[in-house]
């Protein structure tokens, strides 16, 4: 891999330490994906962040790392942490998980890492243009930022974000290159998406027939909000970073246009979508809590369930995961308020996937998330009950 | 007396002499080793109950989460960890882990050339990288 005189500088230690152990890190991953040199890069979004997921060691090697003077050099912001950074007592979250959670939030805190602690952070201040380079590690972040924005990014581990924040740059390779991100599967869905389920179990029908980038025909859906949870649970249930929907996504028409010759080609109906929900939910019709916003919902998504509500209020609570700029929004609007007395709760930082669930008394969920399908039963030992917010909210209002 | 010198690929520096651990499976380093004992405990794995601590670790490749890369990291802290890590792909995971943990580790060897319980050296330095049979 070709490096300049100045990044071999720093991965020979003359910048002390932590730039080297980063530094030699890009350089191994690089070399390792036969990447030709580094390019700088305009921001990172950091996963790894909840106590939960990465327990002690993560702990442990993120304060070393701070301690022994690790800064970023290009704006950060990291992934939800396993609780609400201000409200985890109401939560339930015990003392000492708080207590480690706050560690490392501190700590990337002192690296200058801006704590907006979310998987959406488009949504509140970190918004990339088409075909900026930059370098993020949440799943449903990377591929929005891929599909939906246009922006070049691989999907990176925490750690490997973490060294690109401190070197501000990455190794050139996978989907920094645009030849990289041409489509290799058609899918041509035959019928209408009614709602959200609709598009997320399309997202899931295609996650389970193949691994490559598709390229989607038949979706009319122009929503930032569904093609978000689209994404989501395409990179949930398959690992996708990237997909392209014509008519809708920004590189689907300079793809189309050109000579792609698509081997596989797979045709999904209504028929799929229905089996597909079957598959990603359970039955049932009671459950402990309504769990809503994975990934963050946006402000726009949160005035919507208060219109829906209306004068009734719900039977079961529901959580509303958000970032925290979005919940102060929220709250500076009459929305907070009204939302409270019809039993919805706002949460910040935290998501589904990363909070101690498990640990909360928490046996069945019912969400209208894709992703959530995924990673509840598996990371936090729940049951999905997995419906459109409309059909949630006539079920449990009254 | 002649020793093998088997060659593959640098990932992280050092030189450990010591016994061979082998398994032609994959090891998730997160929910598959307990990074206290440095004891393996993967469901179903052919190395499960044995420990990797001090030992010459030969696997595949890393699988499962990429929070692996803090586990290997945790074994060293712990002072669980292998003396060094020998595969044939040494993925993200793995190349991670090894360079946040200093771990001596190498890759794009054919690892049947090795086997379980015997000594080796392993030497990986900026130039080269390869492990010998110590007969």
């Amino acid at each position: 891999m070709f490096l300049s005189k100045e990044e071999e500088k720093i991965l020979n230690g003359e910048y002390g330490e932590v730039k080297q152990l980063a530094m030699k890190l890009l350089v191994k991953l690089g070399e390792k994906f036969k990447a030709e040199k580094l390019i700088s890069i305009s921001s990172v979004q950091i996963a790894g962040i909840s106590y939960k997921t990465i327990g002690d060691p993560g702990l442990e090697f993120i304060e070393s790392l701070v301690n022994s003077g690790a800064k970023v050099c290009v704006p950060a912001f990291m992934n939800p942490a396993g609780m609400d950074l201000d409200n985890w007592k109401e939560l339930g979250i015990k003392e000492e998980f708080a207590e480690k959670q706050k560690r490392i939030v501190e700590a990337l805190k002192k690296a200058g890492v801006i704590p907006a602690s979310t998987c959406t952070p488009y949504l509140c201040g970190l918004l990339p243009a088409k075909d900026e380079h930059i370098a993020w590690s949440e799943s449903s972040a990377v591929i929005f930022a891929n599909s939906v924005i246009g922006a070049l990014t691989n999907r990176e581990g925490g750690p490997s974000a973490l060294a690109s924040a401190i070197i501000g740059k990455t190794p050139y390779y996978g989907f920094h290159i645009k030849e990289n991100r041409k489509p290799k599967l058609k899918v041509e869905f035959l019928g209408k998406i009614k709602d959200e389920c609709d598009m997320y179990a399309l997202a899931y029908c295609i996650a389970k027939q193949s691994k490559d980038i598709p390229y989607i025909k038949g979706v009319n859906v122009h929503d930032s909000d569904l093609l978000k949870g689209f994404g989501a649970t395409l990179a949930a249930y398959n690992s996708l970073a990237i997909f392209h929907m014509e008519n809708i996504t920004p590189e689907a028409k300079e793809f189309c246009n050109g000579n792609i010759d698509f081997q596989d080609k797979i045709k999904i109906d209504e028929k799929d979508l229905e089996k597909a929900k079957k598959e990603m939910g359970e039955e049932g019709e009671e459950a402990d809590v309504i769990m809503i916003g994975c990934p963050h919902t946006s402000a726009k998504e949160i005035a919507m369930i208060n219109e829906m509500i209306g004068e009734r209020k719900l039977r079961k609570e529901m959580w509303i995961f958000t970032s925290k700029p979005i919940k102060v929004l929220i709250e500076r609007s009459n929305i907070a308020k009204e939302l409270e007395r019809k039993n919805v709760r706002i949460i910040a930082d935290t998501c589904p996937v990363v909070a101690p669930i498990e640990d909360l008394g928490i046996k069945c969920v019912v969400t209208n998330s894709g992703k959530a399908t995924f990673y509840l039963p598996s990371a936090c030992k729940a049951k999905v009950i997995f419906m459109p917010i409309r059909e949630v909210i006539e079920r449990f209002a009254i | 007396m002649s020793s093998e010198k088997i060659k593959g690929n640098a990932i992280m520096e050092g030189v450990a002499e010591g016994e061979v651990l082998y398994t032609e499976e994959s090891i998730s380093f997160f929910g598959g080793v307990d990074m206290k004992t440095g004891q393996i405990i993967q469901k179903g794995h052919e190395l499960k109950g044995q420990s990797i601590k001090d030992k010459i670790l030969i696997f595949p490749k890393g699988s499962g989460s990429t929070v692996g890369s803090y586990v290997i990291y945790g074994l060293k802290k712990y002072n669980t960890a292998p003396k060094a890590m020998i595969l044939e792909n040494a993925e993200t995971i793995i190349c991670t882990g090894a360079i946040l943990a200093k771990i001596p580790c190498m890759d794009s060897i054919d690892i049947k050339a090795l086997k379980n319980a015997e000594k080796v050296k392993v030497v990986i330095t900026t130039n080269e990288a390869y492990v010998e049979i110590l007969r």
